[in-house]
């Protein structure tokens, strides 16, 4: 598998290995991953794209792993991304989602990869959603996207998934949290796991008063459930309510808006990556710490030698 | 950026060698996935082709590195895996090292090894995009 288009042939098909590389190959912005990404693009737009996102510890691995149980016994092909936090430190990065996985991930109608955020603010990675286009133009019916679970700046999913789902837990003083992070306002269906333990209702209970508060999508009341993930119930009744997510999507022909608002935040990201490069190259330039110097001692503003500097790459573009 | 699945097949319970060259791999800049304990060879294989990460460490402590290392080699020819860098630690005799090597394992290293001789190693196999 040398070259795109085989790649290409092989992910249509649903193949695991050609799948793999060629997110890997988006993963590492390759020419060819881009190439790639643009050739999927038309096969793509069937997948309903479900984003799992709340606190560390509410337990989103073990619940992607009872629902892709659900969905499989209902004849759906699943496709698994987890994105877990990159060290600041180092680079490198330690991908444990698998872990909680090992139940569900072996079957062939699932397909399931871990990516690290790499840097990338907003609890995905950078190459989710090139990501993304693969795993649809392969096929899979649903695809479940775990965000990196820090509980706050998470609304980039919303962006890229269909149905957002919230997970919270009870007795974890997540209500006060989830409020702060401004992660209720983007939940279409929210679960309280782990709800054998103790404060289930009055978890459900606040999420409620929180979303009579905010009355702004009226055409959809997001559904609370109850979920045990850790031994599936209520992944049922969960399966049930991101459907009829699904179908209210396509009902009310709101899919068009959606990929209009998806294709604008591929156009803003890939913005934002020009300007990353830009300040990449400014950095290893000659004359940086010429402009630190001068900003550092009050010569200059910052924003003065931002354009300055804009302005010299842009010339040598 | 190195991508490393560390792998533990059959059914010895101890991981605290695995998720010490995990860390250490980690801090060296890799992203390393970890897929926990008890693992079969089906499994592990089935976790390197999906994650295509480009170093399979194996850490076996349970004396079945005989059948278990077969079985994943040939797992990995199966699925045509032949840019696979595959590492064997834990504890395996002197006299089983070379018929390791001979099933296509790139190196064995032996309890107490530093961790930096792996990273290093990993450096010197895989190319960096």
């Amino acid at each position: 598998m040398k070259d795109w288009d085989d790649i290409a042939q092989g992910i249509l098909k649903g193949q695991k290995r050609a799948i793999a590389r060629g997110l890997t190959w988006i993963e590492q912005g390759r020419n060819d991953g881009k190439q790639l990404a643009q050739k999927l693009f038309p096969h793509a737009g069937n997948a309903q794209v479900i984003g799992i996102t709340g606190a560390p510890g509410v337990g989103k691995s073990t619940l992607v792993n009872a629902l892709t149980l659900q969905l499989r016994s209902q004849g759906l092909r699943v496709g698994i991304l987890a994105v877990d936090p990159s060290s600041p430190f180092s680079g490198g990065a330690i991908l444990g989602d698998r872990i909680r996985m090992q139940d569900s991930v072996m079957d062939a109608g699932v397909y399931m990869r871990s990516f690290a955020s790499r840097g990338h603010l907003g609890g995905l990675s950078r190459a989710t959603f090139g990501a993304l286009t693969v795993l649809d133009a392969a096929g899979f019916d649903k695809i479940l996207v775990e965000t990196v679970g820090a509980g706050q700046s998470e609304v980039e999913i919303m962006q890229l998934a269909h149905t957002t789902m919230v997970v919270l837990a009870p007795g974890m003083g997540d209500d006060i949290q989830a409020i702060k992070a401004g992660i209720l306002e983007i939940g279409q269906v929210f679960v309280v796991n782990k709800a054998d333990r103790d404060g289930v209702d009055h978890t459900v209970r606040s999420i409620r008063s929180m979303l009579a508060l905010a009355s702004e999508h009226p055409a959809w009341m997001p559904p609370i459930l109850k979920t045990v993930a850790e031994d599936g119930r209520g992944m049922k009744e969960l399966a049930d309510a991101l459907e009829n997510h699904w179908q209210h999507l396509t009902d009310k022909g709101l899919l068009e808006r959606f990929r209009w608002g998806q294709t604008e935040h591929l156009i803003e990201q890939a913005m934002a990556d020009i300007g990353d490069r830009l300040v990449g190259r400014a950095r290893s330039g000659q004359e940086w710490s010429h402009w630190v110097a001068e900003v550092g001692t009050g010569t200059r503003e910052a924003e003065h030698v931002a354009e300055e500097l804009w302005r010299q790459e842009w010339r040598e573009d | 950026m190195i991508r490393v699945l560390v792998a533990k097949p059959g059914l010895d319970g101890h991981d605290r060698g695995a998720k010490v060259i995990a860390r250490a791999l980690r801090d060296a800049g890799m992203e390393v996935v970890y897929t926990g304990l008890h693992q079969t060879p089906e499994q592990v294989v089935d976790a390197a082709l999906s994650e295509d990460v480009d170093v399979l460490a194996l850490s076996i402590l349970s004396g079945a590195h005989p059948t278990l290392v077969p079985r994943i080699m040939e797992l990995v020819k199966e699925n045509h895996m032949d840019d696979l860098l595959v590492l064997l630690g834990g504890i395996i005799p002197e006299d089983d090292v070379d018929p390791m090597i001979n099933l296509g394992v790139a190196k064995v290293f032996g309890p107490g090894t530093d961790t930096n001789d792996i990273v290093a190693f990993i450096r010197g196999r895989v190319e960096v995009v």
